[in-house]
């Protein structure tokens, strides 16, 4: 196991203090920081001698808007924690909300939202294989990313009329019906995507420049990752087949047959060998919800206002593309959340930086922040 | 056409004709150097458009053959700013030191038989000292910019620089020992019969991939790696002198695709179209390749370019080097009955 250190600033931080260093800020307006990630190095010509992320920039107070809204008002909130994956943000808000009041979802809603959540995993890591290229210097990867994440982006267009903020999955169900031709253009997506992700490894995972430069950086042990409470593609790249669609099912993914893929060493190649291997599953969860999609209602019954019981609280997690999202939720019986919090996992991914880059390159760290996927809206809330 | 010989022993008006025709060829130079930047911008930006399933300017002209020239007027009325801490007369130099040999590496390119600013003897020697100028204008941008990232990509700059510099020029000695002159004339008249491509196969290789290091370009974009650095040593630079740096990264680009089409590709030589237009058809598919690597590749790591430059690079034109000696030496053995 790897020993944390973590030397807060401004320790370590004064000019001087070490011979030959000097501080580089990187961020928060920087081309790879995704987003307004700030990262205060401390350098040594190109090596990195130390790394504090600091963070807050995109902060918007969400948790604490909460608790003068009603439950159904926080939906349009949690669109924007991640905002790369709204419908899971929706999702994970909706679940720990009917949990916590007792709701019932309908059979057809539950199909729709797990469809909705596995295409927007598949955008979610479209956006991450584009960025990533551009981290590494390969521009291409970006517009084939982001021309596939587009007719995803047309399927939500099409159910619920917004392509970035769905607001789609509620307490309850789902906000719409899914639209005639819905279904076929969906499946037409699924038959497509496989040719396209060929080519994605033919562009970018076998190019051998890709290779030399992501193989055996920042590799993660197991124990450290847990540690440390990363989750999610990072957390399966270490080894851990650890995925709470499986291990802590919600919604209906026990039906589904599908795999979780791992990684051997956590380093930056098994990284995005994981994220493409899943999409390849999240095609597979789609299809099999398709073929299952039943007819019926798709709003359960839900009162106007949502009134949780007194003195409850929940803590409920998802599977978001990103790690384990969590909602906790304490209720005194009005029509507000006594208090929100959001469990983040680019906030917990994020705490991996500092441990695994020190001692190597300036552009070593581009390739290990754009591994870790962030969203800053998530990170900062 | 006299000669410069003749002129300077010779009378007035050879000398006014020698002059006249220097500022002539300079005109010429300057105007296809730039014409051909704003072509090969405009070019870049459809090559990669359509490599990415874009169409890249479609507004200004006729496929937006005109957008070089409005991004030219544009960035002609930008405001002129300087860093309150920059080393401002290093800061306004920098951008010249970088242009001018960019240009002046065109006197000695063989666009024809004829078609050649002059022809010296040492053509090839002057074309890669010229180039190799640059670099202090890239160190004093970096420099004077008084920002860490400019220093960053400066001194990438230089490590690369000084690790390529020696395959590039070791790889074009092959050449050199095969035409026994620096001429670039003379190269290229001696490919008539075949082109050096075949016989220096290897030579060529390095060349290519010393020379896109020695532009900047991806894979070897490092000092200017956006992802990393923001823009390297021009990270501050605006405007105009931020367009020098963009029209001498172009014409760069031109001059290591015409140095490789004169070396290796035979030149201007080629059947049935006039000279110039085989140099130019040549010289821009070199141009190409080097677009497609760009907007096919990821970024190599500093040290694993510096690396490749001294532990591969080096080695296989020193390999490159003695082979063909040994050849030409066997070769003028078997004729001359043995060197001396």
């Amino acid at each position: 196991m790897t020993e944390i250190t973590h030397i807060p600033p401004p320790l370590g931080l004064e000019p001087g203090a070490h011979e030959g260093e000097f501080l580089i800020n990187m961020g928060p307006q920087h081309p790879s920081t995704h987003g307004v990630l700030r990262l205060v190095l401390r350098m040594e010509g190109e090596v990195i001698r130390g790394v504090w992320p600091v963070i807050g920039y995109l902060h918007r107070n969400h948790e604490k808007i909460a608790e003068s809204r009603p439950y159904s008002a926080f939906t349009m909130f949690s669109d924007r924690l991640d905002y790369l994956a709204s419908m899971n943000m929706n999702l994970g808000y909706a679940i720990a909300v009917e949990r916590l009041c007792g709701f019932e979802v309908p059979e057809r809603a539950e199909h729709i939202r797990v469809i909705m959540a596995e295409l927007n995993r598949i955008a979610s890591h479209l956006v991450w294989f584009g960025t990533y290229g551009l981290d590494l210097g390969a521009w291409t990867p970006m517009l084939f990313g982001f021309r596939e994440r587009e007719q995803i982006i047309d399927l939500f267009e099409m159910a619920c009329g917004a392509r970035l903020t769905y607001s789609y999955i509620i307490p309850g169900g789902v906000t719409e019906d899914l639209p005639d031709g819905f279904v076929e253009r969906a499946r037409a997506f699924l038959r497509m995507m496989p040719a396209k992700l060929r080519e994605y490894d033919d562009l970018l995972g076998d190019n051998v420049i890709f290779r030399r430069r992501v193989e055996g950086i920042a590799p993660l042990d197991t124990e450290t990752a847990v540690a440390l409470g990363v989750t999610g593609p990072l957390l399966r790249a270490t080894g851990l087949r650890w995925d709470l669609r499986r291990d802590a099912p919600y919604s209906i993914y026990d039906r589904f047959d599908f795999e979780i893929p791992t990684g051997t060493t956590g380093d930056c190649m098994d990284r995005y060998t994981v994220r493409m291997t899943e999409i390849r599953e999240s095609l597979r969860i789609i299809e099999q919800a398709l073929d299952a999609l039943p007819d019926g209602p798709i709003q359960g019954k839900v009162p106007r206002v949502i009134r949780a019981p007194k003195d409850a609280e929940i803590y409920d997690r998802t599977e978001s593309p990103r790690g384990e999202y969590g909602i906790y939720i304490v209720s005194d019986g009005k029509p507000q959340p006594w208090r929100l919090k959001v469990r983040a996992p680019s906030f917990s991914n994020l705490m991996s930086v500092a441990p695994t880059s020190i001692g190597l390159k300036i552009a070593d760290l581009v390739a290990i922040v754009g591994s870790i996927d962030i969203v800053m809206g998530e990170v900062d809330r | 056409m006299p000669s410069p010989e003749t002129a300077l022993s010779g009378e007035p008006e050879s000398l006014l004709a020698v002059f006249g025709w220097y500022i002539l060829a300079s005109v010429l130079v300057i105007g296809f150097v730039t014409v051909s930047a704003m072509f090969l911008i405009w070019w870049e930006r459809k090559v990669s458009a359509h490599m990415q399933s874009r169409l890249g300017p479609m507004r200004v002209g006729w496929h937006g053959w005109l957008q070089s020239i409005a991004d030219a007027l544009k960035l002609l009325q930008k405001e002129n700013i300087i860093p309150a801490r920059a080393d401002r007369p290093v800061f306004w130099m920098a951008p010249v030191v970088v242009f001018i040999p960019a240009f002046l590496a065109y006197v000695c390119i063989p666009f024809g038989p004829r078609l050649i600013a002059e022809d010296l003897t040492i053509g090839l020697l002057y074309i890669l000292a010229i180039t190799s100028v640059a670099i202090v204008g890239i160190f004093m941008a970096g420099w004077a910019s008084n920002n860490k990232y400019s220093s960053l990509g400066a001194m990438r700059t230089v490590a690369q620089m000084v690790s390529y510099e020696v395959p590039l020029l070791l790889s074009l000695l092959g050449v050199v020992i095969l035409t026994q002159s620096l001429s670039m004339q003379t190269i290229v008249e001696s490919q008539a019969g075949i082109w050096f491509i075949a016989l220096q196969p290897l030579g060529f290789l390095i060349y290519i991939t010393a020379a896109t290091a020695e532009v900047n370009r991806t894979p070897f974009d490092i000092p200017e790696a956006e992802s990393e650095l923001v823009a390297g040593y021009h990270t501050e630079y605006s405007g105009m002198k931020f367009a020098f740096f963009f029209v001498a990264e172009y014409t760069n680009l031109f001059t290591i695709a015409a140095i490789a089409t004169a070396l290796f590709l035979g030149g201007w030589h080629g059947p049935l179209l006039p000279p110039v237009v085989w140099f130019l058809l040549k010289s821009y598919f070199i141009v190409f390749l080097l677009m497609w690597f760009r907007w096919t590749f990821p970024r190599v790591r500093i040290d694993q370019m510096i690396g490749l430059g001294w532990k591969v690079l080096i080695p296989l034109s020193f390999l490159n080097l003695i082979l063909t000696s040994l050849v030409v030496l066997l070769l003028q053995g078997g004729s001359a009955g043995g060197v001396s």
